[in-house]
């Protein structure tokens, strides 16, 4: 009985989620007492695949693409090819972008019930059963996955990366990807900036920041931490800063470690954007601002005051 | 063309939600609302119909749900929808309602079909992926802008760090998210009076099976409280981040 756990790569390379992905799936074999299999679609080096068995892939299976293109369509016949090809009882995904594209769609071809977005191991193997936040994360509920074929998709940064070194096994498959009929006419890819929902450190900027010429600060604190920047909602649809960075419930839903909120007053839905993140660190003028009691740690005063004092600070850390 | 938008009707987005014995959500005092994703694609629905270089002739709205739901759909008619199609049942899970979308498409042949990325109740960004496999048909999701040119379309969508442009032929499912359309379109006087005497057609649904239940809800559990820190000793909480959370 296997677990598949589809490894998307960027240009050829895992990344931290892809090594989330496997433990889980890891450790999601271990509780229906199969293995973890994972699958990648296109050109990646077997130096590559091989890290996949460090965190307790069994197996890796590859399948050359008959495009370049990302087709939602052709990507899931072949990835629910290999599933019934290897029997396997759960298919794991994330649930980003691709996931989110291919994960429904698998669901329907597989006849497989769909738990989306968990961040945790199931509840129970039998009956299946998995927890997951709904309402944007103002609660949460088990689900009981009731078909013999499983999908889920797996919250970033919500799972830790367990080492569990196996035997490197890599097989190649080959599997009819069928029509594609998605044609890719242009891609603009920006390079060098840590993706927001790739971050640990997030410093994110409201209202509080008062113009779109004040970031200078703002910018320097995420440099300073590795961190990526974001924004509340008002402030994109300002045009302060550009929509990819808004984060919450209809923008990004990010779980970084850290999430500095600054000068964001905490409405619910921005909330919902990072309920998930471990620790959120809130700098506001007003003491009785909602994102208070979202946050761990908290600061009261004036952004454009606190942050320079913050910067400051992070450069002492950093000295010593 | 035709067009097709599913939506959903969700409790306003500022909600506090609450259950009954853990089991369902207590409707007292909510709001019901167009899904904020499926209210964008209705929007930007609207507007490729008024560009007449869209080819767009009819904007209808779908919804899969009990006669409880009429004011939401009154509300898309209101907004300018033309037409609109309830399927009556209560669905049981996103794999019901997609199959029920499903039957609605083949009967009434919409060429491009609008999903909102999300619903804001279950979370699961699963029924427009659902519905297109059931079509058999491609589909683009994370979609943030999207015109026909010459019958064909010209879809840009979200990739890691970036965006794709890309095209598919028609009959084909596009799950939009956020950027499809500046700000959701308001209902003015004029539609709301329009649309008391919209059809709404009501539909028979099919037997479908779901594949998921609900066993029970629960609320998150409570946060600490906030720790605070003097404005003039920003050291202090770099300490904290360091040893306390160890996130530094």
């Amino acid at each position: 009985m296997s677990v598949l756990v589809y490894t998307e790569n960027w240009d050829g390379k895992f990344k931290k989620l892809s090594f989330e992905l496997v433990s889980y799936a890891s450790k999601v074999a271990e509780m229906v007492g199969g293995e973890a299999v994972a699958l990648s679609i296109g050109n990646v080096e077997n130096a590559e695949l091989e890290k996949l068995a460090q965190y307790g892939a069994k197996k890796i299976i590859t399948v050359d693409p008959a495009t370049q293109a990302f087709d939602e369509q052709a990507y899931t016949k072949v990835i629910a090819e290999v599933a019934q090809k290897l029997g396997a009882k759960v298919v794991v995904l994330a649930n980003n972008n691709k996931g989110k594209a291919l994960a429904p769609r698998l669901s329907v071809r597989l006849k497989a019930a769909l738990g989306a977005g968990v961040s945790k191991l199931p509840v129970s193997t039998s009956p299946f059963v998995v927890y997951k936040k709904v309402y944007s994360g103002k609660a949460f509920s088990d689900i009981e996955l009731k078909s013999d074929v499983k999908i889920l998709t797996l919250a970033q940064n919500s799972f830790d990366i367990t080492t569990n070194p196996q035997a490197v096994v890599i097989e190649k498959m080959d599997v009819a990807a069928g029509d594609i009929k998605t044609e890719v006419k242009n891609v603009e890819k920006q390079t060098g900036k840590i993706l927001l929902t790739d971050a640990e450190i997030v410093v994110s900027g409201g209202r509080g920041m008062k113009s779109p010429d004040n970031w200078g600060p703002l910018e320097e604190l995420a440099n300073l931490l590795g961190a990526a920047t974001a924004c509340s909602r008002p402030v994109s649809d300002e045009g302060w800063r550009p929509h990819g960075e808004h984060t919450g419930q209809t923008g990004k839903i990010i779980a970084p470690n850290l999430y500095f909120a600054i000068g964001i007053s905490g409405a619910t839905q921005h909330i919902a954007g990072i309920s998930s993140t471990k620790y959120i660190v809130a700098v506001n003028s007003d003491k009785d601002a909602p994102i208070f009691e979202a946050a761990q740690y908290g600061i009261i005063g004036d952004a454009m005051k606190v942050l320079p004092k913050l910067v400051d600070a992070v450069k002492e850390m950093k000295s010593k | 063309m035709k067009v097709l938008v599913c939506i959903s009707n969700v409790p306003d987005t500022t909600t506090k939600v609450k259950f009954v014995d853990e089991s369902k959500l207590d409707t007292n005092g909510i709001q019901w609302v167009i899904n904020p994703w499926d209210e964008l694609a209705l929007t930007r629905a609207l507007e490729m119909k008024e560009d007449a270089s869209n080819g767009i002739e009819a904007v209808t709205v779908a919804h899969v749900g009990l006669a409880a739901a009429e004011p939401t759909i009154r509300k898309a008619l209101a907004i300018g929808a033309d037409n609109a199609i309830r399927v009556n049942v209560d669905p049981k899970d996103a794999y019901e309602v997609a199959s029920q979308l499903a039957q609605v498409v083949k009967a009434e042949n919409f060429e491009i079909v609008l999903c909102g990325i999300e619903s804001a109740d279950h979370n699961g960004s699963t029924v427009g992926g659902m519905l297109a496999e059931f079509l058999e048909c491609p589909s683009v999701t994370c979609v943030s802008s999207l015109k026909m040119e010459g019958g064909k379309s010209v879809i840009t969508r979200e990739i890691d760090g970036g965006k794709e442009i890309v095209s598919v032929p028609t009959p084909f499912v596009a799950v939009v998210q956020k950027g499809i359309a500046k700000e959701p379109r308001i209902a003015a006087m004029r539609g709301i009076m329009a649309a008391r005497t919209k059809p709404i057609k009501v539909a028979e649904p099919q037997a479908v099976a779901s594949l998921t239940e609900v066993k029970k809800y629960e609320m998150p559990k409570p946060r600490a409280a906030c720790k605070f820190v003097d404005a003039e000793n920003a050291g202090e909480l770099i300490a904290l981040l360091q040893n306390e959370a160890k996130v530094l």
